[in-house]
């Protein structure tokens, strides 16, 4: 048992479990006012539901040895008999921080179908998606088949933030656009939320990236400058474009643009170096502003850009991974720039690719069966009333 | 009797206040209101899309008034709330017919 790991671990979880009420601050700021109380809600209770999964049959469905890279086994159920990592630190250590990434994967979704899911519909979406779809994907990722083949993730581009940014846009795509989306305005209520959701992500994601390196050690040192680079260079870059394009340096956009770097930068964080952060931060800025367009074009509501900063985010990284990979910071492959061919570069494509077409898929048919059912959407009145009266039966400001 | 209602920049109703206290109003009820004139709106950008702001922030001030007084303080109301630019806002003066003070059953003239 190494002491130093284990406090570093076990720190990082409380830091990954601060990202999801930071979350819902970032997205609640962006709501209109009648609308906050849910999507508080729908974060928040994502740390209800999901760590509870998690404890009964998640971890064994991830981390349980199944003896083959598709799914884990139930040697785990209900957290039995885990037993510790090489003997480097406790195995409830690891449980405790992998929980934390699988309740805040689906709370990322909630960004995109803001204002409309019925909570009841939304609790059966993602508890159904936590098992079917960041379960394998997870498996695949950080313990299976996408691993083996030699792609790399280091705390979850693909496994978190491609999955959650695909499972955005199907849910989207089922449910259907805003009522009045395109005709009135629906812009943020309390940016000073969003700002302050922004410091707690960024705050957090420190622990995201660098507890990735389950130890106390110098990746684990690399990792929390990366991470920090990459979301100050994001804001920079996003910035940038946004001044040139729009004529303004907005306070959504310097916080958007920070996101969008620790996006991009969480598939790298322990295997690149040197100016590499700065590449990849700014190029998430710039990228994923510019990809505010695509839902625009093609007349999806994804309300609060989940697609533009997560997915595009996270494939920015995964495939810049491909290119500024360096063994020399971390023993595993070199990216093209650092001599190690197309080879990785090649191999994190096909795990972009795999994970958003699983994703995507499963997403759509879970959508699409709780839509036949039980329903998926509030009604109109509803609505328009807004979901923190119509679902929750609460106000989140009273004069 | 008469009510007097002035919507005006938000900034000025200190000076408005000011002004009318001066000359002897004893009570005058404000509101915060939202409206649109000849000023327009602004244009706000979240994200790159761009938000017409058509309702501007104004306040809305209300006195009831004795009939003799009711061209001071509106001439009061109108040099105070003055900026000269655009968006200065209205004054407009209606008839009442009934006031009553609650705490007393005071009616007319008396209640003012």
């Amino acid at each position: 048992m190494d002491t130093g790991n284990t406090a570093w671990v076990l720190t990082s979880a409380a830091l990954v479990l601060f990202m999801t009420p930071g979350l819902a601050f970032f997205y609640g700021g962006m709501v209109r006012s009648k609308h906050v109380l849910g999507m508080l809600m729908q974060n928040i209770f994502a740390m209800g539901l999901v760590s509870t999964l998690w404890a009964v049959v998640g971890f064994s469905l991830v981390f349980g040895d199944g003896g083959n890279g598709w799914i884990g086994n139930f040697d785990h159920l209900f957290l039995w008999d885990v037993t510790d990592l090489d003997g480097d630190i406790p195995g409830m250590a690891f449980v405790a921080f992998q929980m934390m990434f699988a309740v805040i994967t689906p709370a990322l979704i909630t960004g995109a179908t803001a204002d409309r899911l019925k909570f009841s519909s939304y609790a059966i979406l993602i508890g159904l998606w936590s098992i079917l779809v960041y379960v394998p994907v997870a498996k695949w990722v950080f313990n299976g088949w996408i691993l083996d083949m030699g792609a790399l993730d280091f705390a979850g581009g693909t496994a978190i933030h491609i999955n959650a940014g695909v499972a955005a846009l199907a849910v989207v795509i089922v449910v259907g656009n805003r009522r009045g989306h395109g005709k009135e305005p629906m812009p943020p209520h309390n940016l000073p939320q969003t700002v302050l959701g922004t410091g707690i992500l960024w705050f957090g994601w420190i622990g995201f990236n660098a507890g990735s390196a389950l130890a106390a050690n110098g990746i684990a040192a690399q990792a929390v400058v990366n991470t920090h680079l990459a979301a100050a260079t994001g804001m920079l870059g996003w910035l940038l474009v946004e001044k040139v394009k729009s004529g303004h340096a907005t306070t959504l956009g310097a916080a958007s643009g920070a996101v969008a770097g620790l996006v991009a930068i969480t598939p790298c964080a322990g295997f690149v170096g040197g100016a590499s952060p700065l590449i990849i931060g700014t190029a998430a800025g710039v990228l994923c502003y510019l990809a505010l367009a695509i839902k625009e074009k093609m007349n999806w509501d994804d309300s609060l850009d989940v697609i533009a900063v997560h997915l595009v985010g996270g494939v920015v990284g995964t495939l810049l991974l491909g290119l500024f990979a360096d063994t020399t910071v971390n023993d595993a492959f070199d990216g093209l720039f650092y001599g190690g061919g197309l080879e990785l570069l090649k191999d994190q494509f096909v795990a972009a690719v795999v994970v958003g077409a699983f994703s995507f898929a499963v997403t759509f048919a879970i959508a699409k069966s709780i839509q036949t059912t039980v329903g998926l959407r509030i009604d109109e009145d509803a609505e328009y009333q807004g979901l923190d009266q119509s679902q929750h039966a609460e106000s989140a400001y009273t004069a | 009797m008469k009510i007097i209602t002035a919507v005006i920049k938000p900034f000025k109703l200190d000076d408005v206040k000011t002004a009318l206290k001066a000359i002897g109003v004893a009570g005058i009820t404000v509101s915060e209101v939202r409206g649109f004139g000849r000023q327009g709106g602004h244009t706000e950008t979240y994200r790159g899309a761009e938000y017409q702001i058509d309702f501007v922030p104004k306040v809305e001030v209300q006195i009831v008034a004795d009939d003799a007084s009711t061209d001071q303080i509106v001439d009061t109301i109108a040099s105070s709330a003055a900026t000269g630019k655009i968006g200065d806002g209205k004054i407009w003066v209606a008839d009442v017919d009934r006031v009553v003070r609650i705490r007393t059953g005071e009616e007319g003239a008396d209640a003012l």
